[in-house]
């Protein structure tokens, strides 16, 4: 196999997995740009992988299993807005659970609300329909930039979600509201700004994308169900909201990178090269490499007295009469 | 006419009895209503999965050796806690201990046989202890944020035992997983399957609960965690109490793996991440931070998970149930816990313009 073969089948298998990581990702800088840490991202995208799964399993349509998938994702999420925002509880705590929960969930629902003739299990079943790929003449034949264009709908539809989001957050009113509650609450609600609202519909947003984020994988990448099907992606896209510095405009590099590793140990695997590098060790590089851009983006924000990316307020709640 | 929440002058003494049980009563029926959903009947669960936790002295001991890990991630995470220190890390941490230990067990050949298990449990300390002093150090020195930091350690900790239980360590035999540990140095029985590590934890648990609440330490970690400016100025160095109280909280949870790994497993292999880390954070928060509350607590949670496994053969349920019900008994308890120190005032109409 010649090196540009090589590079192009990569990169495909990169965007094929890095899709489900994009939505997830995106979603969660949202929600944590409003000042809210969900880290129930895990629980949030196996439950929309669950739901998306069954409704297009028993309907056939890719549709219905989408808008469910978004769906189940923004009522997990609903379920730590109102615990984290309304209550005021610890987000790290309430987090947790969540993942715990809609893991615990999904995989006990999975074994339960099959067809009659898989003994209500849905591990094992194919779908009637999946999200093929569906290639652009001509620019699919460009060397290696060929693969952008030989996709499913859902990668190509954030061509057009990332800008848009980058533009929403930065250019608009409604990003520069959620810019403030996520900084300065107190401020914000100075401003009339209403803190917990905003933060009400974005954690929603987030839980949303999360869950679209698992419907990409049950729906488009694996196409199947299985016990714990995300397997960790949920907490790579925590790390990825570090290291794409809270800005949509980077999920993208950081998902093609990690999603590249991913798919590099498959790659390498398949085309029969013998690791150099352990496979543990390339599985880890993610974690790795967003704690030293973590330490590095700190340490640098301090030495410039600059501004750090990440939201001031994250991880606290707001209350107006309330310090 | 509408709703607000506000804060009480001080903690309401009846809400703390109250929330607890209520949420737990709340937990149940929701309980139920998943069960209904699946056909299954939730009084008979749960009283199966009472059985299956205590039914018989065999369970009893089978649901004592699950709580120590966890015992040992509570009393570990109730430590960072303290001083509003988000240590999420101590899977890694626990993990970075069985690595600790398993690594004295294995290469350290040389040392007398006596001296192995003292040795190797330190070893699994030291390995807890320099992984969460890692993040501590990265706080004091340079304000990094350390839920991001210990959350990803843990990833890099699973990492690592992977590799070396599927290949720099592995065992001659078989597909991953290091060798047995020698026998002399695993930690004996002190009843049926229960070990002597539970004496040792419940030994833990007595020195932290001194520690934390009749010396000078405790008091300065309280008072940083309640208030770290004016801590400041009484001259409590909070910096130095982060790095301390981080080595300690991480040498627990890899003591904790080190306890179970010399007890149970034997060896470090697939399956040394099995969530104790998480379930950890969750004992922590539910005991209030308290070591002695943990070991209830601890308990509770241990029971649920011995009990649901047996769901599967008693009642034909999925062993995932048993994720299910403690995230339904957590959630309504963090909702419910805002009304101890807070409280619902109804406001009319005619009130709030006044206002």
């Amino acid at each position: 196999m010649d090196t540009i073969e090589f590079i192009t089948k990569l990169l495909a298998a990169t965007l094929a997995m890095g899709t489900s990581l994009t939505y997830a990702t995106l979603g969660e800088v949202f929600t944590e740009k409003s000042g809210v840490l969900n880290l129930g991202v895990e629980g949030t995208m196996l439950m929309g992988a669950l739901s998306g799964f069954t409704i297009t399993y028993f309907t056939g349509s890719l549709a219905l299993g989408l808008l469910f998938a978004i769906v189940t994702g923004a009522l997990m999420s609903l379920i730590h807005a109102f615990i984290t925002i309304t209550l005021r509880a610890n987000q790290v705590v309430s987090g947790l659970a969540i993942t715990m929960f809609g893991t615990g969930l999904a995989n006990f629902l999975g074994k339960k609300i099959g067809p009659i003739t898989n003994g209500y299990n849905l591990i094992g079943l194919n779908l009637p329909v999946k999200f093929e790929n569906i290639n652009i003449p001509l620019l699919n034949k460009i060397p290696i930039l060929g693969a952008f264009f030989d996709v499913s709908l859902l990668t190509y539809a954030l061509y057009i979600i990332l800008p848009l989001a980058w533009y929403y957050m930065y250019k608009t009113k409604f990003g520069l509201s959620l810019r403030a509650v996520g900084e300065a609450p107190r401020t914000a609600a100075a401003m009339g700004i209403n803190v917990n609202k905003n933060r009400y519909i974005y954690t929603l947003f987030g839980g949303a994308f999360a869950g679209l984020g698992g419907a990409a994988l049950s729906l488009c990448f694996t196409p199947s169900w299985n016990d714990g099907m995300t397997g960790g992606m949920g907490w790579i896209a925590i790390a990825l909201v570090i290291f794409s510095t809270w800005n949509p405009a980077k999920v993208a590099i950081g998902t093609l990178i990690f999603g590249g590793i991913t798919s590099l140990q498959f790659a390498i695997q398949a085309a029969g090269i013998k690791m150099v590098i352990p496979a543990q060790f390339l599985a880890i590089a993610p974690y790795f490499i967003t704690v030293i851009t973590l330490i590095f983006m700190t340490i640098n924000a301090q030495k410039t007295n600059g501004h750090f990316a990440s939201p001031s307020a994250l991880g606290t709640s707001f209350a107006i009469d309330e310090k | 006419m509408r709703f607000v929440i506000e804060k009480r002058n001080q903690k309401s003494k009846r809400m703390q009895i109250l929330v607890p049980i209520l949420s737990l009563v709340i937990s149940a029926l929701l309980g139920a209503v998943v069960l209904l959903s699946c056909n299954a009947n939730p009084l008979q669960t749960y009283s199966a999965i009472i059985q299956g936790a205590f039914g018989s002295p065999m369970k009893i001991q089978y649901t004592i050796i699950k709580m120590l890990p966890l015992l040992m991630c509570g009393l570990s995470v109730g430590i960072a806690f303290r001083l509003k220190f988000w240590n999420i890390g101590a899977e890694g941490q626990y993990v970075m201990g069985v690595i600790g230990i398993t690594w004295v067990m294995q290469f350290w050949t040389w040392l007398p046989n006596v001296l192995v298990l003292p040795l190797a449990l330190l070893m699994s300390f030291i390995f807890g202890g320099l992984w969460g002093g890692i993040p501590g150090v990265l706080k004091a020195k340079w304000k990094v944020d350390e839920t991001l930091v210990t959350l990803m350690m843990n990833y890099i900790a699973i990492g690592i035992a992977e590799y070396l239980y599927i290949s720099a360590w592995k065992a001659p035999m078989g597909n991953m997983g290091t060798v047995k540990y020698p026998e002399f140095a695993w930690i004996g029985k002190l009843w049926g399957k229960v070990h002597y590590g539970v004496i040792l934890a419940l030994i833990l648990v007595f020195i932290l609960y001194f520690l934390l609440y009749k010396t000078r330490w405790g008091f300065e970690l309280n008072m940083i965690g309640k208030n770290s400016e004016a801590a400041r100025c009484q001259g409590v160095s909070i910096k130095r109490n982060i790095v301390i109280a981080m080595i300690i909280s991480g040498g627990i949870a890899g003591l904790g793996g080190g306890i179970n790994s010399a007890a149970v497993t034997h060896r470090l292999t697939m399956g040394v991440n099995s969530g104790y880390g998480f379930t950890g954070i969750l004992i922590a928060w539910m005991s209030g931070l308290n070591p002695i509350g943990s070991i209830f607590i601890a308990l509770f949670l241990a029971a649920l998970q011995t009990g649901s496994d047996a769901l599967q053969i008693t009642m034909k349920l999925p062993s995932a149930v048993s994720e299910v019900l403690q995230g339904l008994i957590l959630l309504p308890l963090l909702a419910g816990n805002i009304f101890i120190d807070h409280k619902l005032r109804r406001i009319d109409k005619q009130v709030k313009e006044v206002k």
